[in-house]
């Protein structure tokens, strides 16, 4: 195994470790290493840790419209929820996660998870069925929330630390709350960024903006030499953080 | 028969003015309910629409507005007002003028609310934001005349949509207004009239000597393909020294940028020259239009940002270059040389390749026998009607059916079925979803017959997002801080994204580097000297438009062409030797290998945009009957498809149903689609404008208006703005109708012809470059030279 933060392209040198190819859905996904444990990018913007059986994604939002109507915003089509939810469930399925975290934002506020439509409602109560299901707060969600699973501020877990903002020093550490999106061929891309310290994840929900890697707000997160993992196509592919 | 007040006729007398005929005759009929004037440029338009206002003011100054005066653009609004004010304080009238646009301060909008001034200028957006204020009712009570000028402009895009809707509601709030319309001349006045008002009166004014119009020959000839007219700069240089001052109009903005930099380059006299279009900043167009008013610009190349009638001063000339592709926006700005009523504009017409000799012969055909053309508008888009409906919600409670009484009396609504209406309204009451998730957050609520805002702070909401126009999200250029942080102008987000530090490209005439983005501005430096290795950012491509097209096929029809100039007419007589001519009834293709692939050309006529959308489907059904298309290049009159395999006869793949169903699968992912999705979500309300402010700090919380249609699509594929989407797209770019038009103009009469090489009328096809070209010189040089070759191939050279 190489040293933990380094990204490792074959056995040995600096670079990438490129990943196990195609995942069992869900195309292309990437490999790569921090704190000495092997973590999976997978192209609908999950993050997978295959020794842990754990699944791991950020700023699902649900709600989304539901909150917008009733802060007198748009009405926008009210199909995000499962558009996400089923997106969810297939990256369940297909990596046959034992355990599962929501990196925080997963409700679009405190009362989005009221406003939830009766069938999205038990479609998520099915999915927390049987699993260990961790939801970590965000901005969004901080308060405490009526479902099923666990709910925690922060999560060690061996040598990874699951949080929903990214703190100044941390080491493998695994956070959400940015949206990162970078741009490749004229197109936008959500993506992860990764570098010896740390990983952000993209945002999952359906109905979510980014903010582009050159933003200021990354600029002091990551160091020199990271990565952005694009995820959303059929590859997730890693370029050279945009700066 | 009003009469002109002894004020006004004694200053017009001692400045020695006569009315012009239209204008005591629009006097006349000052009491009729509307009335739509025809004039040419510098007719006196504006002050025939006004002077029953100053009569009717000098006589009895009421309190409060009488008349509003509403122009497509702000800085017409501020031209007007500096041109009454002549008149009223020479005649010493007792008449309040104020304009009020998205210029014009909080504090002088709130005291106009609160004390209109009698005459108020004003622009669409303008009037449907003080429509949505609560005391709307107050404000416009005693409004007695409406002008709406340049109201042909208007009436081509949404802007004239909602104005009608707006003429409707103001008419209910003061049931005796009276209207005026101000146009230039157009192809279809009583449409027009129809447009205005139900019951429309039409004034012709006498529309002034013929224009003196003729074709720019050059003594080289033009290319072969391509755009730009660059091939003609000096005897370009040579008209401009021989006028005072005269307009060069371009069809795109990227040809303008293209065309400025070489006529500088050979401006070896230094006459003062200047760019104008809607790409550069605005303190750059401004000093170019303060440069022009003031006299000392002896040539400007610009777009149609100069279209619309502020007077500019001493235009002697226009050149137009390359082919009008529409007759009337020709006549339009031929108008815009000499703005004198009674002296003859003088034009010239400048084809930009070989072919478009026979574009400009057309065009010049049609303005001498007075043809105009012009799509009729169809029926008014509902995406402008939900915000009507959003905007009538701010003012106050209302009832559907007065509200549906009233949109009907609106010209592009007439034909509005209550059953349409009735979902639009649910629309934006509950989203109209078929999963019906919003019962409790509801936009509008019903309370017994009346709907209204369910929570109102949603109306500072809905103010902020009123008016039709959307822009494409634009990024500033601005010179990087050590070369003085000077903005050039805007750019679309997409174009910059194609951008790689070290790209040049032009801007506002010069060569600029890309250097890269900073806080959501393009960053860049001078580079002067070097070649643009990138053309400018995407301009508007208008389709030739159907008028002109059978003009064209008529002129394919002649025997002999002896008014064409000699290269031109040779061109055409070889083509009908060696296959055939185009006409209106059969639809020509052509099949033949050149350069080791076999091609099709399909000579449709049916625009750029049908043309393009043609090339799509058709390649899609090659695909599928396994004749391995390549690739394919579209122009205003035909589309030349490339392969491995030949196509033995073409008319199997025209079959209508099939085209249909292809259509349909094509659309789903097209970006086309997903453009004009954004642009009818914004103007219903379904998505907020990006304010620039907002897209600066970070757009977590806004996400792109493609995952709403990529969502719409996928669960509730019947939606209201899917709906809408598709008669826009269908209409607009993709011009599907046209399609369909040539199809059944041809009634199946499809003809292949099979040929050994490729035929003189194919061969500019080859030289079209199929996206927005990039175009240094070298290029251009390399594409003259495949020119030569490939006409020599086809034994014309």
């Amino acid at each position: 195994m190489p040293p933990a933060g380094v990204f490792q392209k074959g056995a040995s040198g600096r670079g990438l470790h490129f990943g196990d190819g195609p995942a069992r859905s869900g195309g292309m996904s990437l490999t790569f290493r921090l704190a000495d444990t092997t973590l999976i990018a997978r192209p609908s913007g999950a993050l997978f840790w295959p020794e842990a059986g754990l699944l791991c994604v950020s700023d699902l939002h649900l709600g989304k419209s539901e909150r917008m109507a009733r802060r007198a915003g748009t009405l926008l089509p009210p199909y995000e929820t499962r558009e996400t939810l089923a997106r969810l469930e297939a990256e369940v399925e297909a990596t046959a996660a034992r355990r599962v975290i929501c990196l925080g934002d997963s409700f679009d506020d405190a009362a989005s998870l009221d406003g939830l439509e009766e069938d999205d409602r038990l479609w998520l109560t099915r999915l927390i069925a049987g699993r260990d299901w961790i939801w970590i707060a965000g901005n969004h969600d901080a308060g405490p929330l009526d479902i099923a699973g666990t709910h925690r501020a922060e999560v060690p877990l061996g040598p990874l630390t699951f949080r929903h903002i990214a703190e100044a020093g941390a080491q493998g550490e695994v956070s959400g709350h940015y949206h990162p999106k970078a741009r490749l061929a004229g197109k936008a891309w959500r993506c992860f960024l990764a570098d010896r310290n740390r990983v952000i994840l993209p945002a999952f929900g359906t109905y979510t903006g980014g903010l582009w890697c050159q933003d200021a707000a990354f600029a002091g997160l990551m160091q020199p030499g990271a990565l952005a993992i694009l995820a959303g196509g059929t590859v997730a592919r890693a370029i050279p953080m945009p700066r | 028969m009003e009469r002109l007040p002894p004020a006004l006729s004694d200053w017009f007398a001692a400045k020695g003015w006569t009315l012009h005929p239209h204008q005591t005759e629009m006097l006349a009929r000052a009491a009729d309910p509307a009335t739509l004037l025809i004039a040419p440029t510098g007719g006196g338009k504006t002050l025939a629409g006004f002077l029953p206002t100053l009569a009717e003011l000098a006589k009895a100054p009421p309190k409060g507005l009488h008349t509003l005066y509403i122009s497509p653009l702000k800085a017409l609004a501020a031209d007007i007002r500096r041109n009454l004010r002549t008149p009223i304080e020479g005649a010493n009238l007792p008449i309040r003028v104020e304009d009020r646009t998205g210029d014009t301060t909080y504090t002088q909008r709130r005291r106009q609310r609160a004390d209109p001034p009698h005459v108020l200028l004003t622009t669409p957006e303008s009037l449907a934001l003080l429509l949505s204020y609560e005391d709307a009712p107050r404000i416009f009570a005693g409004l007695q005349r409406v002008v709406l000028d340049e109201i042909h402009a208007l009436a081509e895009s949404k802007r004239g949509d909602q104005m009608t809707l707006l003429l409707a509601r103001l008419q209910s709030l003061s049931p005796g207004l009276r209207r005026v319309g101000l146009s230039a001349t157009v192809e279809d006045p009583p449409a027009l009239a129809r447009f205005l008002a139900p019951n429309t009166g039409i004034l012709l004014a006498d529309p002034g000597p013929a224009p003196d119009i003729q074709m720019l020959e050059t003594e080289a000839p033009p290319p072969w393909a391509g755009g730009g007219g660059r091939y003609a700069i000096p005897a370009i240089l040579e008209q401009v020294k021989q006028h005072r001052t005269t307009l060069i109009f371009h069809n795109t903005r990227a040809q303008a940028e293209l065309f400025f930099h070489d006529l500088w380059l050979n401006n070896t006299e230094d006459l003062p020259i200047g760019i104008h279009h809607g790409s550069l900043s605005r303190e750059q167009r401004e000093r170019v239009e303060a440069a022009m008013v003031a006299g000392q610009l002896r040539a400007i190349v610009c777009t149609g940002s100069l279209d619309l009638g502020i007077d500019w001063g001493d235009v002697d000339l226009v050149i137009q270059v390359g082919a009008p592709k529409n007759v009337k926006r020709l006549v339009q700005r031929i108008g815009r040389a000499n703005h004198r009523y009674n002296a003859p504009s003088k034009a010239l017409l400048l084809p930009a390749n070989r072919f478009e000799v026979v574009e400009c012969k057309a065009a010049l055909d049609a303005v001498r026998e007075g043809t105009l053309d012009g799509e009729p508008r169809g029926p008014g888009p509902r995406d402008v009607l939900c915000q009507h409906i959003l905007l009538t919600a701010c003012a106050g409670p209302f009832t559907a059916d007065a509200l549906y009484a009233e949109v009907i009396t609106a010209g592009p609504y007439a034909a509005l079925t209550r059953a349409q209406f009735d979902a639009t309204l649910d629309f934006v009451a509950t989203g109209g979803y078929a999963l019906r998730a919003y019962d409790r957050w509801q936009r509008l609520k019903q309370t017994g017959e009346t709907w209204h805002l369910r929570d109102p702070r949603a109306a500072a909401v809905i103010r902020q997002n009123l008016g039709t126009i959307i822009d494409v999200e634009t990024l500033k250029v601005r010179l990087k801080n050590r070369f003085g942080g000077t903005p050039l102008g805007e750019v679309e987000e997409s174009f910059a994204a194609t951008l790689t530090p070290g790209d040049t490209f032009l801007m506002g005439g010069q060569v600029v580097r890309y250097e890269g983005l900073r806080e959501m501005t393009v960053e860049v430096t001078n580079q002067p000297g070097r070649d643009p290795k990138v053309a400018v950012f995407n301009g508007t491509k208008f389709a030739t438009s159907t008028v002109l097209t059978q003009r064209i096929l008529d002129i394919f029809q002649q025997p002999r062409w002896p008014d064409l100039p000699a290269h031109t007419a040779q061109w055409l007589a070889l083509q009908r030797e060696v296959s055939r001519l185009p006409d209106a009834e059969t639809l020509l293709c052509e099949s033949f290998p050149h350069d080791g692939r076999a091609h099709l050309v399909v000579y449709g006529f049916a625009g750029r945009n049908a043309q393009q959308t043609l090339g799509l489907l058709l390649t899609k059904a090659m695909e599928e009957a396994g004749l391995a298309p390549l690739g394919f290049v579209a122009t205003d009159y035909a589309t030349l498809i490339w392969g491995i395999d030949a196509v033995e006869d073409a008319a199997p793949l025209f079959d209508l149903h099939a085209l249909q169903d292809g259509l349909e699968t094509w659309l789903a992912g097209n970006a086309v689609m997903k453009r004009t999705f954004r642009a009818s979500a914004i103007i219903a309300g379904l998505i907020e404008r990006s304010h620039q402010g907002r897209r600066k700090s970070g757009r977590q919380a806004t996400f792109s208006s493609d995952i709403l249609y990529d969502t719409l699509r996928k669960y509730d594929p019947d939606h209201l703005l899917l709906q809408i989407t598709r008669e826009e797209a269908m209409r607009g770019l993709i011009d599907f109708s046209r399609i369909e038009d040539m199809l059944a103009r041809v009634a199946g009469r499809i003809e292949t012809r099979r040929l050994p090489r490729l035929s003189p009328l194919s061969a500019p096809l080859f030289l079209e470059p199929g996206r927005i070209p990039v175009q240094g010189m070298g290029r251009e040089r390399l594409a003259e030279d495949a020119a030569r070759k490939l006409m020599e191939a086809a034994g014309l050279a």
